[in-house]
């Protein structure tokens, strides 16, 4: 026992020696770069402007402090629309690569082949190509449904009492999709769907075989089996790693910076090259998503000990 | 014939629902595909000076000619253009070092030897100096060889951390398990571009005044510091899945920590995550693309740099379609080979495991 004790006060004492000697550098650097340091900035004026907001009003006469929170509300707002289709588009996935007919589970299959293995950042590049090159301008947008319209200025759709229409180089009214929102959108959740997919069909073949032929012995049809005896019991197989592809879709919506959608990294890095307070911007950014993952971690640690199963839990 | 039939009846129209959907995506497919296939074949343009022949189409063929045209920067990046045959075989010995690794029949103590001779000739290769090659500094590396060297240094190093990680987070040492704990979820936590940025821009400033560290170096660190905190935890799987009989076995025998570990454990927990480890792999080969963000020219940067030129803007769907299939043919032969492997040590079963492949 002696010897781990030792063992253990040569590592805190190594890695607080590493720590300083760190610390010592940067404070030393800082310095002599003349690089301010502290979290003051934040209250500075910003000076720049950000193309799209939800939920906060903003201009460039505003603080960094609010730009940053501007960035972090539009990380949530991709996140949460990315989290909700990729888990519908997942599932009708993971869903159809079990389905008897052949066509259909193959063709699931072959996609999620193909996105699992193919970098988000190619597919994202990919996408806002797609947006900006090959949609047409605002003037001849394609028309798929009554009242959306797909241009290389985004997407344009209605919303209930207003409409969009062509006005001038662009649409007025409705609501409407920027070419980075959209890209951004349709990488993170057809790359995420490939991964919950596999999860649901890994959650669903995870339930005996017995329960399925229980379920068709009780006269209950394939869809009512699905719902009422297998999908409960794959839910608990399925929660927890889909909780971590929630996860990883908010921590991949920071490639953003790639494309130009102002989220909460991409904010962070212009006021890092504005102020030149790298290491205040960086921790800006780590302590965001090491909240978030703390919290989303807490949450996955208490639904499952409400769903374990009786008998097993410890 | 008639297995044939009842192949389709079977298959593709056993009830209502799976005959509505094949129908569904045949017609799809008929109406898709054409045009497509219209698009990135018979109406393409394969070879051409310049992008004027492919902007007379408008659109209605793919403008290939863009990655034949530019293919020798697209894939060896910006090293000198006459000396282009250095990277080749570079990446082709890296390639053929991996190819040979995965086969079980090299899985010999002396493979670690051919890696270092092989490594040693691509480093030779690469920056040159001896021999009569000349010196290439390694801020003009680029393309395709870029990527194979982040992916196979980023897995090389980041495997024997996350072997250390795995076993600190399970030790009996408090002080060692938190320092491990607390490392892997603070990594786990945050996107890789946060670390990356953090390697571009706050590395320096950590170093003592007067020592620098090259980008590439940098990046490549932040990608290791990255990569091992996800395949410790796979590593960490692999563990808890050896059955306990085994440390007590060891324990009893009167092995200490490191020869248990070293010799017991370690051989049994590793085959339980083969397959995992090798899908860790696969994300981190296509997490160096990453790097593009932070300005390394790895094979995506020297595509977005083509199409910068002025003769080429507009061809991004091409230029990214074709990343894509680079991307996906490498990850692709590492996932078969890993489903491959998995089927092979479970068909194998624990006593040929224990004997060794």
């Amino acid at each position: 026992m002696r010897r781990g004790l030792v063992l253990q006060v040569a590592l805190v004492a190594a890695l607080a020696a590493i720590v300083g000697f760190l610390a010592w550098n940067t404070a030393h650097n800082l310095e002599s770069r003349r690089i301010a340091s502290g979290f003051a900035f934040l209250w500075r004026e910003a000076g720049f402007e950000i193309g799209e907001r939800t939920l906060f009003a903003y201009s460039a006469a505003d603080s960094y402090f609010r730009a940053l929170a501007v960035g972090l509300a539009n990380t949530f707002r991709v996140a949460a629309i990315g989290i909700l289709l990729a888990t519908v588009l997942g599932t009708l996935l993971g869903l159809a690569r079990l389905a008897p007919n052949w066509l259909l589970a193959k063709l699931a299959s072959a996609y999620v082949e193909v996105m699992r293995n193919v970098p988000l950042l190619v597919q994202l590049f990919f996408w806002y190509a797609i947006i900006s090159e090959v949609l047409p301008g605002p003037r001849e947008a394609l028309n798929p449904l009554p009242g959306v319209f797909l241009s290389n200025r985004g997407i344009a759709f209605p919303l209930p009492g207003s409409s969009p229409e062509l006005s001038g180089f662009n649409f007025t009214g409705g609501a409407s999709l920027s070419p980075e929102f959209a890209a951004l959108l349709v990488g993170l959740v057809t790359y995420t769907a490939a991964f919950i997919a596999e999860i649901v069909r890994a959650g669903i073949l995870s339930v005996p075989r017995g329960q399925f032929e229980a379920a068709e012995s009780l006269g209950l049809g394939r869809r009512d089996a699905m719902r009422q005896v297998i999908l409960p019991q794959a839910l608990r197989m399925i929660v927890p790693p889909l909780t971590s592809q929630y996860l990883n879709l908010t921590k991949n919506s920071s490639l953003a910076v790639a494309i130009g959608y102002p989220d909460l990294v991409s904010i962070a890095n212009t006021t890092i090259n504005q102020t030149g307070q790298a290491i205040e911007g960086i921790a800006i950014i780590m302590a965001v998503y090491l909240t978030i993952s703390l919290s989303i971690s807490a949450f996955m640690n208490w639904y499952n000990r409400g769903v374990a199963l009786k008998g097993l839990r410890r | 014939m008639s297995t044939a039939a009842s192949w389709l009846r079977r298959n593709l129209f056993s009830s209502w629902a799976s005959a509505l959907a094949t129908l569904t995506i045949l017609y799809l497919a008929w109406a898709l595909l054409p045009p497509f296939l219209e698009w990135a074949l018979v109406k393409a343009i394969w070879w051409a000076q310049d992008s004027k022949a492919c902007r007379d189409l408008q659109g209605a063929g793919a403008c290939w000619a863009f990655i034949t045209e530019k293919h020798r920067f697209i894939i060896f990046g910006t090293y000198p253009y006459e000396q282009h045959w250095r990277p080749g075989v570079a990446s082709a010995l890296l390639i053929a070092l991996w190819c040979v690794s995965v086969l079980r029949t090299f899985w010999r103590w002396w493979l670690s030897l051919v890696w270092v001779a092989g490594l040693a000739l691509i480093a030779m290769l690469m920056w040159g100096g001896v021999l009569g090659l000349t010196y290439v500094e390694n801020e003009r590396w680029g393309g395709l060889i870029l990527t194979l060297l982040l992916a196979t240094f980023g897995s090389a190093f980041a495997f024997p951390l996350a072997v250390l990680l795995a076993l600190g987070r399970r030790s009996r040492l408090p002080a060692v398990r938190a320092v491990c704990v607390g490392y892997i979820e603070l990594v786990r936590g945050v996107p890789l571009i946060s670390l990356l940025f953090m390697a571009s821009v706050m590395l320096p400033l950590f170093l003592p005044e007067g020592l620098t560290i090259d980008k590439l170096l940098r990046a490549q660190i932040a990608l290791i510091l990255f990569a091992a905190a996800y395949l410790a935890e796979v590593v960490r799987g692999g563990l808890q899945a050896v059955s306990h009989h085994q440390y007590e076995a060891a324990e009893a025998l009167g092995l200490g920590y490191w020869k248990r570990t070293l010799f017991v454990i370690l051989p049994q927990a590793l085959r339980y995550a083969i397959a995992p480890l090798v899908n860790t792999f696969i994300g981190l080969f296509k997490d160096t693309s990453l790097v593009v963000i932070i300005g390394l020219f790895d094979l995506l940067t020297s595509l977005k740099v083509s199409l910068q030129e002025p003769a080429w803007t507009g061809f991004g769907v091409e230029a990214y379609l074709f990343a894509a299939a680079v991307y996906f043919l490498f990850c692709w032969a590492m996932s078969v080979y890993s489903q491959g492997l998995e089927r092979d040590l479970a068909r194998d079963g624990a006593p040929r495991l224990l004997r060794g492949a």
